[in-house]
């Protein structure tokens, strides 16, 4: 063995065991990445997971018409007046007898929700044959209850109820008057004061109109924007200049751009707050920066090679740019943008400025109505006092991620599915 | 870079006798004096392409110095020269194809036929519908075969029916002798050919627009012998009825295909004569220096 080969064998090991060391390190911070991930991730569906479903108690509840003020069924005027409080009172009293003092008859009021009215009234209104009669019917349950009973056995004695209303609801349990749904409304009714009625449906719609008008403004300014810097304008300062800025604006902390829509949008043209538009237009501003910078990317990967034989067939400029460059370009600015409207989704900060931090119970029927979004209703219930909008936050938090996640693995799916060869 | 040179030559004088003798002989090439003007026959009788005095800029930089010359009708004329000598540079002013780079000036008379070619008032549209250009780089559209080369004669309006398109697309695919591999699968994409197939698509491309004049930028630099000898027949075909300049590296090529070469030497054009002669008899020294192999 020459001297060589031995001073190489040595340094070889070495090498190697360098390798090895940097490949160590990548995994590493790959599997600090991960853990991070699945901390987060069995956090929020631990917490979350339990709001999905909500519980309903069963009651014997007479319809009775002179109790509920309703001589026709049919008629949706009087339906809106009824008293359907009174017969579900009734419904507790007849379930609990001997319930007789004030505050008692208050704690044993407060097992269903304020909302099992409405489940009555459309129960009603579904089959006006069943006034008069006397019906077994399930009922929203109060939060707290819906909480306890969600609660698992050891912790009970800890739950924030009274010592009378833990044992009427373990009696209903007993009975199995006591069942657990999945929870529709969650996703359908809008924000409430009442955790069990309190739903994510008008933040999400809310979300979609203010997506919908940050995409159809940003993706053709910005692509506008890029294909201009890139194929037409001159190399001079100027162009520098607006370059540099461009990717200032990128860095611009997003609460900046929340006081410029308060400042410009509602200031000085008076457009309405709360509103999707308004806040489609300030999440506009800040997509932009990130649509023109990756668009410009995806159209600097066009080969020039590809121009130039256009060019050299005799295409006008605007014509290689259709033809050619924007077709090829157009996978990466997708890509691009839609990272960018994932941004945007999930954006909090500059929409809290200029009123969408609103309580908006009603869904929002177009991008004019006030509205919250997604990111916002977490905010705004995880500042609620009421311990069932701990759970309410996360599931609000696990939509939200899935959303993300969808609109993220879209970006790739696309860009894998229309990446071409030259 | 003279200085580096030497170094360079020093340090290769330890392992390599042979070497120092040619770089000696290379720097004593280096000057050998330029002629006056361009030795041989420069100039024909009713030249399709008519060059005088053309000088070329990049900035500051002077690419080509006082160029003139003549492209005959139905002529395949080859540029070569050493790398950076200027000729690919010469070859894209005639389509103006230098006019993607902002900071490339064209000075001096060029004519196309009676055309100027820089004249304010032509459009450059126009111009590169009759001088069209085939690449060094094989540069397929990433479309189908049909579209590859259909898209020119779209561009310009050249068939009003499908039926026309299609037999300037068979036309011209024939012409460039890839009809036979390439009509059982016209609509798949151009992209999936092989380098020699793709340039031929590229030719086809070139020629579905019937130009004057057919301008080739180091055509098979990038393809195997096969595919080269395939390009080069093609070539010869094609001057029956085209006018053909090519720029190419390679002297073999430039012997078997063209009827005059010229030979450029750092951006000023040194010797035209018909190839033969350049190969046989060369009239300048640079020229023969080049062509022997001494540099390059």
């Amino acid at each position: 063995m020459s001297e060589t080969t031995a001073k190489v064998r040595k340094s070889l090991a070495r090498r190697y065991r360098q390798e090895k060391r940097f490949q160590a390190y990548g995994i590493l911070s790959i599997g600090v990445g991960l853990l991070a991930l699945l901390i987060l991730f069995t956090d929020i569906i631990g917490k979350g997971h339990s709001a999905f479903f909500e519980h309903y108690i069963q009651l014997e509840i007479s319809l009775d018409r002179d109790v509920l003020g309703v001589d026709d069924a049919s008629d949706d005027e009087q339906l809106n007046y009824a008293n359907f409080g009174g017969v579900i009172k009734e419904a507790l009293r007849e379930r609990f007898p001997g319930v007789d003092d004030r505050q008692q008859q208050r704690q044993l009021y407060a097992l269903v929700s304020s909302g099992a009215s409405y489940n009555l009234r459309d129960e009603l209104k579904a089959d006006p044959s069943l006034l008069g009669g006397t019906r077994n019917l399930w009922l929203l349950a109060d939060d707290d209850v819906d909480l306890y009973l969600k609660t698992p056995e050891k912790k009970r004695p800890e739950a924030r109820l009274g010592d009378q209303q833990k044992q009427w609801i373990e009696d209903l349990e007993a009975a199995g008057d006591t069942e657990k749904r999945f929870n529709a409304s969650f996703f359908s009714h809008g924000d409430s004061r009442e955790p069990e009625l309190a739903g994510i449906g008008s933040a999400i719609v809310g979300s979609f109109f203010t997506m919908i008008v940050t995409l159809c403004l940003s993706f053709p300014i910005g692509v506008a924007a890029a294909i201009y810097l890139e194929e037409f304008a001159p190399r001079n300062k100027f162009t520098d200049f607006i370059e540099v800025n461009i990717n200032n604006l990128a860095a611009v902390p997003s609460i900046i751009f929340g006081l410029l829509g308060l400042a410009i949008f509602i200031n000085l043209f008076g457009l309405p707050r709360s509103v999707p538009l308004l806040g489609g237009l300030v999440l506009t501003l800040m997509t932009l920066p990130t649509i023109i910078i990756t668009s410009r990317a995806a159209i600097k990967t066009v080969p020039p090679s590809v121009r130039e034989g256009a060019l050299a067939l005799g295409a006008s400029k605007m014509q290689v740019v259709l033809h050619h460059v924007l077709p090829l370009a157009l996978p990466g600015m997708l890509t691009g943008s839609i990272i960018g409207m994932a941004q945007a989704l999930g954006e909090t900060a500059p929409l809290l400025l200029i009123g969408m931090v609103a309580f908006i119970v009603d869904i929002p029927g177009g991008p004019t109505d006030p509205a919250t979004v997604l990111p916002v209703q977490i905010y705004l219930w995880a500042d609620s006092p009421e311990q069932s909008f701990v759970a309410m936050t996360s599931a609000a938090i696990m939509v939200l991620l899935a959303f993300l996640i969808t609109m993220n693995t879209l970006a790739v799916v696309l860009r894998k599915r229309l990446e071409r060869r030259w | 870079m003279d200085t580096a040179r030497e170094l360079d030559n020093r340090n290769r004088a330890d392992d390599d006798a042979a070497k120092p003798l040619i770089d000696v002989e290379e720097r004593s090439m280096q000057d050998t004096p330029y002629p006056e003007k361009t030795v041989g026959k420069p100039f024909v009788d009713a030249p399709k392409m008519k060059l005088r005095h053309v000088n070329v800029f990049y900035a500051d930089n002077q690419a080509i110095h006082d160029v003139s010359l003549d492209i005959g009708k139905n002529e395949v004329i080859s540029l070569i020269g050493p790398s950076g000598c200027g000729k690919s540079t010469f070859l894209r002013s005639l389509n103006r194809m230098n006019d993607t780079i902002d900071i490339c000036r064209v000075k001096g008379e060029l004519h196309l036929d009676d055309q100027d070619l820089y004249d304010p008032k032509l459009d450059v549209v126009e111009l590169r519908a009759r001088v069209g250009m085939v690449f060094q780089k094989p540069n397929p559209f990433p479309k189908s075969i049909y579209d590859n080369v259909a898209y020119g004669p779209r561009l310009h309006g050249l068939a009003d029916k499908k039926y026309d398109l299609d037999e300037i697309v068979e036309n011209s695919l024939r012409s460039a002798g890839l009809w036979n591999e390439v009509k059982d699968r016209l609509h798949s994409s151009g992209t999936g050919l092989s380098g020699g197939q793709q340039q031929r698509l590229c030719i086809a491309r070139t020629i579905a627009v019937s130009p004057e004049v057919v301008l080739m930028d180091e055509p098979c630099s990038a393809l195997d012998p096969i595919a080269t000898a395939k390009i080069e027949e093609l070539i010869d075909e094609l001057s029956e009825s085209y006018t053909i300049a090519i720029v190419t590296h390679s002297m073999q090529q430039a012997a078997r295909v063209s009827h005059r070469t010229a030979y450029f030497h750092l951006g000023r054009l040194i010797e035209v004569n018909d190839t033969e002669t350049v190969f046989t008899k060369p009239e300048h020294e640079l020229t023969e220096a080049y062509i022997t192999g001494r540099f390059g």
